[in-house]
């Protein structure tokens, strides 16, 4: 395969241009940067799910804005709560809620499935949104990012719009290299096994219902991730981040990409951001930009209809186009 | 009497979902296409009843031009969008419903407004039935649980007594068998698409008088609608009554027992189906 070399080259040079990013841009730049960041971490994360196992959540969200609730919730008003605290917490209540909860909807399949996982977020947006728990429609403010310091040495200082970047950035890798792992680990590849054909591997002897209630604990902890960082970057947690429009919309950005291939989400969450700033901006679309989501809908529309497999299946097409032009001139000559 | 009242408003809460719920079944349960943008009929209805009553004066003449302008949007997104969808995934289904809501939602901002807007209830049915002192019944949601009735009923015979039935439930139960025994599967799609759609537009204009019309009223009860459907088992017409009457009293009881809780019972009972027939209420293992 010709691709994995290409891809791999791609692959590091994006890495490249992220890291060199902040030199050149302004803050709100590098802001805008890290939060798409954030969001391809919250893709990749459902895509192990969507792509990689074949199980359509619409419900990613909850676990996603349980952990961002979490660090709200555990931090002290006025001081920065310790980093290496709070991340471990919030991540383990988006998995215990993903165990909870993936107990029961992995009971159903198909069209079930995906109306259970809907069903189950907008139950978690409802204690959010109906009780006083997270302080009901209104949220909760986080007044100071949490504090990295370790063993009394400070590695990043994460109210530094800069450095905060590039722990995202870091994170991010680190997400990527650890799916990467898992899925060429045979974990992975029973997962791979499932999607293709389900009551194949279970007669193989393979515990289906364990290995995908595995793959759903494990998504909902990279989600908490996520939605952790997001909590610390923006300072503000509400019911919002919960509810069924933010799980689609990760669900879209994992078909705009591309599912099933890792670098999909990490294309789909930079191409959504983007054209999503791009349709809001009122100096391009003036009164109707903030009807950005009017031009998004049939963007979506389009994207099914039309390019199903995403931009990266667009990419490696062209690409391969390209080999074989190179190829047929090479031969001509 | 407090309670009598709060179980008649459960009924007809349950029997409005009913209308939703059924629809939404029938084209899981037929066509085997997830339309999320069910729930927006269900705006789209109350926001004709909105603008037809302003015109027109009245609700009983904004009901049929209201539910001929449904079925004509029903019928041309079935013929531009869904009929397109049927081979595909459930994802694609789930994205293209997804993005049809958003161009929706957004439509409705910029013809509407984001403001709550009322709808009058119709002159004739505008007084109350004292039941005490204090407490009295409104006729109108006594009306509307009739008409709900009347439409179940009349939907149960005509799957269960015509031929276009004996087709509904044929295509439900194998597609592929109907299909070549001579039913005419296009067909028979489009008519249940378009009739699943105005019976949630319907659902959506009568109750624009109880529930009022504002921003995001699809969506929410959507949702409500999908926990119907599990609880009852996707493509069960009986399902759906059943859940949807267990829905709209747990929800109506729910909110007067424990007002902070009453967000997650319905949840609670879908969890505990789950457990226990993860199948449906109505669909044999």
């Amino acid at each position: 395969m010709p691709n994995i070399s290409l891809s791999r080259t791609a692959l590091l040079s994006g890495v490249l241009l992220l890291a060199a990013f902040p030199l050149t841009g302004a803050t709100f730049y590098i802001q805008l940067g890290a939060k798409i960041m954030i969001m391809a971490i919250f893709a990749l994360s459902l895509d192990l799910l969507v792509g990689h196992t074949g199980l359509v959540s619409l419900g990613h969200a909850a676990y996603f804005g349980l952990a961002a609730y979490v660090l709200a919730l555990i931090s002290p008003k006025y001081e920065a709560a310790s980093l290496w605290l709070t991340l471990p917490m919030a991540m383990i209540a988006a998995a215990t809620a993903a165990l909870i909860i993936g107990f029961l909807v992995l009971r159903t399949t198909g069209v079930y499935f995906i109306m259970v996982t809907l069903a189950f977020a907008q139950m978690l947006y409802a204690v959010f949104h109906d009780t006083k728990l997270g302080g009901g429609s209104d949220g909760i403010y986080i007044y100071v990012r949490p504090d990295a310091t370790i063993a009394g040495i400070k590695p990043v200082d994460l109210e530094n719009p800069v450095q905060f970047y590039y722990f995202v950035l870091v994170v991010m890798i680190a997400v990527y290299c650890l799916l990467s792992k898992a899925l060429h680990a045979p974990f992975g590849r029973a997962l791979a096994g499932i999607k293709i054909n389900e009551s194949r591997m279970r007669s193989l002897g393979y515990p289906v219902f364990t290995y995908k209630l595995g793959a759903f604990v494990f998504a909902g902890a990279l989600a908490g991730i996520a939605g952790y960082l997001a909590a610390s970057q923006f300072g503000f947690v509400n019911p919002e981040i919960l509810a069924w429009h933010h799980s689609g919309t990760v669900l879209m950005m994992v078909i705009l990409g591309g599912m099933g291939k890792l670098h999909g989400p990490l294309i789909g969450a930079f191409a959504y951001v983007l054209l999503q700033d791009f349709f809001s901006a009122s100096s391009v679309f003036g009164a109707y930009a903030k009807h950005w989501q009017l031009a998004m809908g049939g963007l979506i529309v389009l994207i099914v209809l039309v390019l199903p497999h995403g931009l990266a299946d667009l990419f490696e097409r062209v690409a391969h186009l390209n080999e074989r032009r190179d190829a047929n001139l090479a031969g001509e000559e | 009497m407090f309670y009598l009242i709060q179980l008649l408003n459960g009924v007809q809460y349950g029997l409005l979902l009913f209308l939703l719920a059924s629809g939404l079944t029938l084209i899981f349960g037929i066509m085997g296409v997830m339309n999320l943008a069910h729930g927006s009929f269900y705006m789209i209805g109350a926001y004709l009843a909105y603008w037809l009553v302003k015109i027109t004066g009245g609700l009983w003449l904004a009901i049929p031009l209201g539910l001929a302008i449904a079925l004509i949007i029903g019928l041309a997104l079935e013929q531009t969008f869904f009929s397109r969808l049927y081979k595909r995934d459930h994802l694609y289904q789930v994205l293209l419903t997804f993005g049809l809501i958003l161009i929706f939602e957004e439509l409705r901002s910029i013809l509407f407004g984001d403001d709550v807007h009322g709808v009058a209830v119709p002159a004739l049915l505008d007084f109350s039935i004292p039941l005490t002192d204090t407490l009295s019944y409104p006729v109108y949601r006594l009306f509307l649980t009739g008409v709900c009735l009347m439409l179940a009923g009349a939907m149960v015979l005509v799957i269960r007594k015509t031929r276009l039935g004996m087709m509904i439930r044929a295509g439900s139960s194998n597609r592929e068998m109907a299909a070549s025994l001579g039913v005419n599967i296009p067909l028979l799609f489009a008519l249940v698409f378009a009739f699943g759609t105005a019976l949630a537009a319907f659902a959506g204009m009568v109750a624009a008088p109880i529930s009022s019309v504002f921003p995001g009223m699809g969506n929410q009860i959507l949702i409500i609608c999908f926990v119907v459907v599990v609880i009852g088992g996707i493509g069960s017409i009986y399902g759906a009554m059943i859940a949807s009457l267990a829905i709209g009293l747990a929800d109506t009881l729910g909110k007067v027992l424990a007002p902070e809780l009453s967000g997650i019972a319905i949840y609670l009972l879908m969890a505990v189906i789950l457990l226990w027939r993860p199948q449906g209420l109505a669909n044999k293992a």
